[in-house]
């Protein structure tokens, strides 16, 4: 029977954290991401840079 | 004139091909044998299944190619390795059936001196009653599966907007199905296409899986580091879910769907069922099927072939139990230990063992992930594969100096999750090693310092470069081969 009384809890997908505004905000922020852009670039290239020889 | 034989033309054998016709010129002859007269970048068949990009945006067709590059290539279906010859003549060749129309069914026999097997997988439908889009399901694997699936789910806006609730059930469709990654791409742009149009209200998003936990992904889950703390991906991937009001049905091996109902066994034994308006649920993976018969014509498949089809190579095949699974148990060069000039590369490697814990329901089935092998580690084992073979025809060497172990190489999974310039995103997650490495990195199982778990607009752009960046150099575009695999 659904949980009339607080439905959002002893749900599995009720537990995980989930982003705030804030954090929603800077994920479409395009100047931080600009930035974020070319710092994943930079460590993804570090991973297949040294993933081979 | 020596004569090298790529069976496949995907990410593996493709970037295998590039380099061995690079590196050999016009003085030795690169054959290509595949059964599709395109290449198709895979990653981005996600965006083809929900409407933002055409088929013909994410394929284009080999022979053009292969005709400036001065390879041979064949429409056609491998289906025989004589890796002895036969009684009449001891070179090695090959039996493959045209696929081309006018010459379908016709076989034809090419002798080799180097055979490279990248054959991809056998999406296995047939292991799941039901499954598939000749079943009631549907499929993103290829750019054809992932268009009907995009008409499918057109129908199911229209319903939506019509005000009639829809249960979409999107994951893995067999107990051991893995490439849960493209799944959870496509689960995500699903969501973002509902948001867009103001349909989620109405759309139950189910993502179902044969993970023990979520973010196990075949390989055992990963950490990254996000925000100040390590993380486990298990906890990322059920927040990346829970954001997009997606519930999650986890420990479920598909057993079998009809219209509407899918039925499935869990880790704890009982049989269940699930209802669906849409499913997209990816089936598992077998090898191309090929056979191998030795110069008298006795059948040795087995020999070169694991029993799931996929080729066996320069792995530790003894059997282990989950304890006792090792890193260095992974192949390094992907050469067959019989027969050295043949090598597998991509998914048509068999791997020693799965990554993820095996798991055994109650009733004796197996409902866990085998591991994934697709994307980067195809385009590294490709390319490693090609030099090899190229410096032992050009330079007489078979030291294979070139060497890529899943066990140390490290890849890069970019998941969609909505297609927009500026409204897009993607998680970034980065693990290295692929294969966890408990003896080096005793805490996590990868180096720490080279993960990422990150969400944002950033990602987006990302796969979207890598989309044209790989097309750039699979079409051998000016500086191709500066592209890092």
């Amino acid at each position: 029977m659904e949980n009339k009384n607080n439905p959002k809890v002893y749900y599995e997908e009720s537990y995980p954290p989930v982003p705030t505004k804030s954090v929603k905000f800077w994920r479409s922020c395009v100047i931080w991401q600009i930035y974020r852009f070319f710092v994943l670039n930079y460590k993804v290239m570090k991973i297949v840079a040294f993933g081979h020889n | 004139m020596a004569k090298v034989v790529v069976l496949g033309a995907g990410i593996a054998g493709h970037t295998a091909t590039a380099f061995l016709k690079k590196k050999l010129g016009k003085k030795h002859e690169v054959i290509v044998i595949s059964p599709s007269p395109y290449y198709q970048w895979i990653p981005s068949n996600i965006w083809v299944g929900v409407g933002r990009m055409k088929e013909d945006e994410v394929r284009f067709k080999l022979d053009k190619v292969y005709k400036k590059w001065g390879v041979i290539f064949h429409q056609a279906k491998a289906v025989g390795i004589y890796p002895e010859g036969d009684v009449k003549d001891a070179k090695p060749y090959v039996i493959a059936e045209y696929t081309s129309e006018g010459k379908i069914g016709e076989q034809f026999k090419i002798e080799y001196d180097f055979l490279v097997n990248a054959t991809g997988p056998k999406l296995n439908f047939e292991a799941t009653e039901g499954l598939g889009p000749k079943g009631f399901t549907e499929s993103v694997c290829s750019y054809s599966h992932a268009s009907e699936a995009w008409k499918n789910l057109q129908h199911v806006f229209s319903k939506l907007e019509k005000g009639e609730k829809q249960k979409i059930v999107i994951g893995t469709g067999h107990p051991m199905a893995t490439c849960q990654g493209a799944a959870f791409e496509y689960i995500l742009n699903v969501a973002y296409e509902f948001k867009q149009r103001n349909l989620s209200d109405k759309a139950e998003l189910i993502w179902l899986t044969n993970e023990y936990e979520l973010g196990d992904f075949g390989m055992s889950g990963a950490y990254v580091k996000r925000n100040g703390y390590i993380t486990s991906t298990k906890i990322f991937a059920e927040s990346v879910l829970a954001e997009n009001n997606v519930k999650w049905i986890k420990r479920a091996g598909v057993k079998k769907v009809e219209k509407g109902l899918i039925h499935y066994e869990t880790l704890a034994g009982e049989y269940k069922t699930q209802e669906f308006d849409f499913a997209m649920l990816i089936p598992s993976f077998a090898g191309a099927g090929l056979k191998a018969y030795a110069n008298d014509g006795t059948d040795i498949t087995t020999r070169l072939f694991a029993p799931n089809g996929f080729m066996k190579v320069d792995a530790d095949y003894t059997p282990k139990t989950y304890e006792e699974f090792n890193v260095k148990d992974w192949p390094e060069t992907y050469q067959n230990p019989v027969y050295k000039n043949i090598f597998a590369v991509g998914i048509a490697f068999a791997p020693p063992h799965p990554i993820s814990k095996p798991q055994t329901s109650p009733n004796g089935t197996s409902i866990f992930p085998t591991p994934p092998r697709t994307g980067m580690p195809s385009g590294v084992t490709g390319k490693i594969t090609a030099l090899n073979i190229a410096e032992w025809i050009l330079k007489g060497d078979d030291s294979l100096k070139h060497r890529a172990s899943m066990g140390k190489m490290g890849a890069a999974c970019i998941v969609s999750a909505g297609f927009s310039l500026t409204k897009g995103q993607a998680a970034t997650m980065t693990v290295n090693p692929i294969v966890p490495d408990w003896e080096k990195y005793p805490d996590y199982g990868r180096n720490i310092k080279y993960t990422v778990g990150e969400i944002g607009l950033a990602g987006h752009w990302m796969k979207l470069m890598l989309h044209y960046m790989f097309i750039h150099k699979a079409k051998g575009y000016p500086f191709w081969w500066l592209i890092p695999e």
